[in-house]
């Protein structure tokens, strides 16, 4: 899309753009090269010299037990923080729209926790669920639950899976709200007049007419569960106990600071990449198709 | 089919009453139109009728039912939209089919329905098409064919005509008449077009400012109206109000541009010099070569047939008149006449239509 | 539907009706209640650890050490702000004092809003309102940047700051986050609604384009800019990773980062009254700012994502 009026000049514009245009080379487009480029490079012991090896980083890592084990990991988690998240808030954005007073008090309550970092979150919720000095995890401890999530894996994960979707519930209530909100009234009137009841109304009008903001959000979510959420994991068990919560994001970075392996950890920078990339390219297609019934 | 029994409906949005008290009762099989301006409360009736909102006061007895508490879904009702409302995600089939599929209708008998509905109204290659997908009048089908295959008691519709371009309009209209006839069914038409409203209703209700100002066939709505109002609301141009003052013992009016007319069907009550309005049509307003009055002539609209002319009289009141034939020029003037027999006599503090005092 | 209603006698259908109007106002009266009830619920599930939070945060490390849970607010909060704020605690993993980590997240929030903000007009403004070669090209190199969030490419992007000896400084800190195409389209997107009548006005009146820029489309921007402004800054403040890796001189940390660097391993001896005061802390700026500037928050929000 271009708009017909114009200015006229070359020297202007690309001075304008220069800024972005720099940034973006140095701190995006080489960096992104670079790790393809190292990803298909082995270094020698020493560091000294690289030898070009194709796909074989690429083979390795993805045979590699530690990553598979990190991949499943962050399979769960993001599945898990993806359909929490979204279901509470659809549930309370589906509340929060029916007219009672009050809704907008409501509404403010609820969307202020998109502002907490992802790490203040964990540790708001770590405040809560530590072994000896949280309400909760003193109170399942004296209930007789054996809690330790520095101990127990499937505990860890529950907590992060918690602290991260407890945020990203604001998130998605906001665009949820917005969806409901954007559905014709008169339509719903007409569901009621034709016989339907408010859950009949619901799965067979509200919810195919939210689909477009649910798969946004879907992809959203289980973006920002990938990647945003490596302060989660870093703030609250660091990939403990024993792996239980390394993530793929989490590993990448843990190998990549310990620099040890720069082929490897490249290879497993670009495999996020290509994901992130899939994930977008989808998300694009699928909103320019049906972005109107 | 059944009728509908509207009494003392009231209804406050906070402070602010919306309606003040309506009572309407429709014989089966009639369709009548609740006709008024923006504002009026018209919507706002029809959606209590509709179950989509509560009276403050009042019932609403629908084929001899108490219905005012229920919800829409259980009042046998089916209502057409100013918008439409289809479902954008399904059919046509499966938009005209929702009603009945949660009524739980056995497979063949919707199928049944919406193929001879849709004959019907003549969209039966549409079945298979998504509203996007549709032309605005083809929509409109469509939405009545959803609300003919439930075979309601009450058919409900608000302003649906009013997104439609001119001509469509004059051919939907005369489909919804037809229709309605033929199916019989109880119909409730809300519109702020008086054109429409005189054309389709077996009889009117004017509303104005939340009162129902009168319930009365389209001629009688014409030919006596029941105050000010509905004088100027119906009929186009609209009438001309003129100031004037009781005399002769009631039983004429002395204009206040000059002449006095004596009433033609009666006297009227009231104290000599009681002020009057007085209603008279433009297209009652005659020529008078001898003893007219003289018409100074602002702005002279020639339609072929007829012509309109906007105009003063002595004293400064303004005056419409819509003559048959040529007139002459704007600027100049035309010297015309007030049948005393095509009168509208009203209170000139209430607006009230005065009839003969026997 | 109407057939099982005919069957039944006029006296029978009357208490039916009856019956049912009655179940109808029950049932929206309790659905009314309902709905309250869950949102409260939600509002509450919500707050409740910023509350334990904050009252934890005022009272003395014994009681929490001792796994005393308070539930109500004690009465060392003075103390606890102001130890937090000034010296960063006494514990085994003290960090900088909150003071001086509130002002680098501020400044590095700031300039990541500001720059961001700065850099995406002008970058729009050069697309939408210039005809260049090359015009597609630097749109499509900017769009990319979509896809790849700094957690992609860390490992290379440390490298590229290290080789320009960017390590521990601002500008290693922002510049690397303030390119990303999320403002450049908003503004994009923004600038194409605008009519081309105010181009042609413009120009007839004698105005230049860097005229027309700042005196008619960045008036006429204004909400969109409060709007990302509320969202860059949030995004900038909550930065994790990014300063974690950039940044060790302890005196250029980040209240996020620091935060976590005093739980250390978790461990009960960790004087944790002010680590929740830190906490505290850490979340206000951007908390505020959101709810202060709600709509634009909003607005920004769903914009920016189209």
């Amino acid at each position: 899309m271009r708009k017909k009026v114009i200015f006229r000049g070359i020297g202007l514009p690309l001075l304008l753009l220069a800024p972005q245009l720099a940034v973006t080379i140095v701190f995006f487009l080489w960096p992104a090269g670079a790790a393809i480029w190292q990803s298909v490079l082995q270094e020698d012991p020493w560091g000294l010299s690289s030898q070009f090896v194709g796909l074989r980083n690429f083979q390795e890592v993805l045979a590699d037990p530690a990553w598979r084990t990190a991949a499943w990991n962050t399979l769960i988690f993001s599945v898990s923080v993806a359909g929490s998240a979204m279901s509470v808030a659809l549930f309370l954005a589906v509340q929060a729209d029916k007219s009672i007073r009050g809704a907008n008090v409501y509404k403010t309550l609820l969307i202020w926790p998109y502002a907490v970092a992802p790490a203040v979150a964990a540790v708001l919720w770590l405040f809560l669920f530590h072994p000896s000095i949280g309400l909760i995890g003193r109170a399942l401890n004296a209930a007789g639950i054996l809690w330790d999530y520095k101990l127990n894996g499937a505990q860890a994960m529950l907590l992060v899976i918690i602290a991260a979707a407890w945020k990203q519930v604001s998130y998605n209530f906001i665009f949820f709200l917005a969806g409901l909100q954007s559905i014709p009234k008169s339509v719903l009137e007409a569901a009621a007049i034709d016989g339907a009841r408010p859950t009949r109304r619901f799965w067979t009008v509200v919810f195919p007419l939210l689909s477009p903001t649910t798969f946004f959000l879907l992809v959203v979510n289980l973006v920002y569960a990938f990647f945003d959420t490596f302060g989660v994991i870093h703030a609250l068990t660091g990939g403990g106990p024993g792996k239980a919560t390394e993530t793929l994001i989490y590993k990448v970075y843990v190998e990549g600071v310990q620099n040890t392996n720069l082929g490897s950890s490249a290879a497993q920078s670009v495999i996020l990449m290509v994901f992130v990339i899939a994930l977008t390219a989808v998300q694009f297609r699928f909103i320019e198709r049906k972005v109107h019934y | 089919m059944a009728t509908l029994e509207l009494s003392g409906i009231r209804k406050s949005f906070g402070a602010t009453k919306v309606l003040h008290g309506i009572d309407l009762t429709v014989p089966d099989g009639e369709m009548i139109v609740i006709v008024g301006a923006s504002g009026c409360g018209k919507s706002t009736l029809l959606r209590i009728v509709a179950g989509l909102e509560a009276p403050t006061e009042g019932t609403v007895r629908i084929g001899g039912r108490e219905v005012t508490a229920l919800e829409p879904a259980d009042r046998d009702i089916a209502m057409v939209f100013q918008n439409y409302a289809l479902y954008p995600h399904m059919t046509v089939a499966q938009n005209m089919a929702y009603g009945l599929k949660i009524r739980g209708l056995p497979k063949a008998e919707i199928a049944r329905r919406v193929g001879e509905t849709a004959e019907l109204l003549g969209i039966s290659a549409l079945l298979d098409r998504r509203p996007r997908q549709l032309s605005g009048g083809q929509r409109q089908r469509v939405a009545m064919g959803r609300a003919i295959v439930r075979e309601p008691k009450l058919f409900l519709f608000d302003e649906p005509l009013s997104n439609l371009d001119a001509k469509l309009r004059v051919q939907m209209r005369a489909e919804i008449r037809r229709l309605q006839r033929r199916l019989g069914v109880t119909s409730l038409f809300v519109t702020h077009d008086q054109t429409e409203a005189m054309t389709l209703g077996d009889r009117l209700v004017v509303m104005h400012a939340g009162h129902a100002a009168q319930v009365a066939t389209p001629m009688e709505v014409w030919a006596r109206p029941a105050d000010t109002y509905v004088a100027g609301f119906i009929g186009s141009p609209a009438m001309n109000f003129l100031e004037g003052r009781l005399a002769e013992g009631g039983h004429a009016v002395a204009l206040r541009a000059g002449p006095v007319l004596r009433f033609a069907d009666g006297p009227r009550p009231g104290p000599e010099g009681r002020r009057l309005t007085i209603g008279i049509r433009p297209e009652h307003v005659v020529r008078d070569g001898e003893n007219g009055l003289d018409l100074a002539l602002d702005l002279v609209e020639p339609l072929g047939s007829e012509t309109v002319l906007h105009g003063r009289l002595p004293g400064g009141e303004a005056l419409t008149a819509k003559l048959l034939g040529a007139a002459p020029a704007a600027g100049g003037s035309l010297k015309v006449a007030i049948p005393p027999a095509e009168l509208h006599i009203f209170d000139a503090e209430t607006g009230r239509r005065l009839d003969p005092r026997d | 539907m109407s057939v099982a209603l005919e069957e039944a006698t006029p006296a029978a259908r009357l208490q039916d009706d009856a019956r049912l109007a009655a179940a109808t106002r029950r049932r929206q009266q309790r659905e009314r209640w309902m709905t309250h009830l869950w949102l409260l619920l939600g509002v509450l599930i919500f707050a409740f650890p910023i509350w334990i939070t904050l009252v934890g945060s005022t009272h003395d490390t014994a009681t929490i050490g001792r796994g005393d849970v308070p539930l109500l607010p004690g009465s060392h909060g003075l103390e606890n702000y102001t130890a937090a704020f000034q010296t960063g605690g006494s514990g085994r993993y003290r960090s900088s004092p909150a003071g001086l980590m509130l002002w680098n997240s501020a400044v590095m929030a700031m300039c990541i809003a500001v720059g961001k903000i700065a850099i995406s007009l002008l970058s729009a403004y050069a697309v939408v309102f210039f005809s260049f070669p090359g015009r597609m090209l630097a749109f499509w190199t900017i769009f990319i940047t979509l896809m790849l969030p700094v957690e992609v490419r860390i490992i290379p992007t440390y490298q590229v700051i290290v080789a320009l000896d960017l390590f521990n400084s601002f500008a290693g800190l922002t510049i690397p986050l303030i390119a990303s195409a999320t403002a450049t389209l908003l503004f994009r997107q923004f600038f194409l609604t605008i009519p081309d009548e105010y181009v042609e006005a413009a120009k007839i009146d004698g105005a230049g384009p860097l005229r027309f820029f700042r005196d008619i489309l960045l008036p006429l921007s204004v909400t969109n800019i409060a709007a990302l402004f509320v969202i860059l800054f949030i995004y900038g403040w909550n930065q994790y990773l990014w300063p974690l890796l950039i940044v060790n001189d302890r005196s250029m940390e980040t209240i996020v980062v620091g935060l976590a660097k005093m739980i250390g391993s978790g461990d009960t001896q960790n004087e944790w009254n002010v680590i929740m005061a830190t906490a505290v802390l850490a979340l206000l700026p951007p908390v505020l700012v959101v709810l202060v500037m709600q709509r634009w928050f909003v607005k920004g929000l769903t914009e920016t994502e189209k």
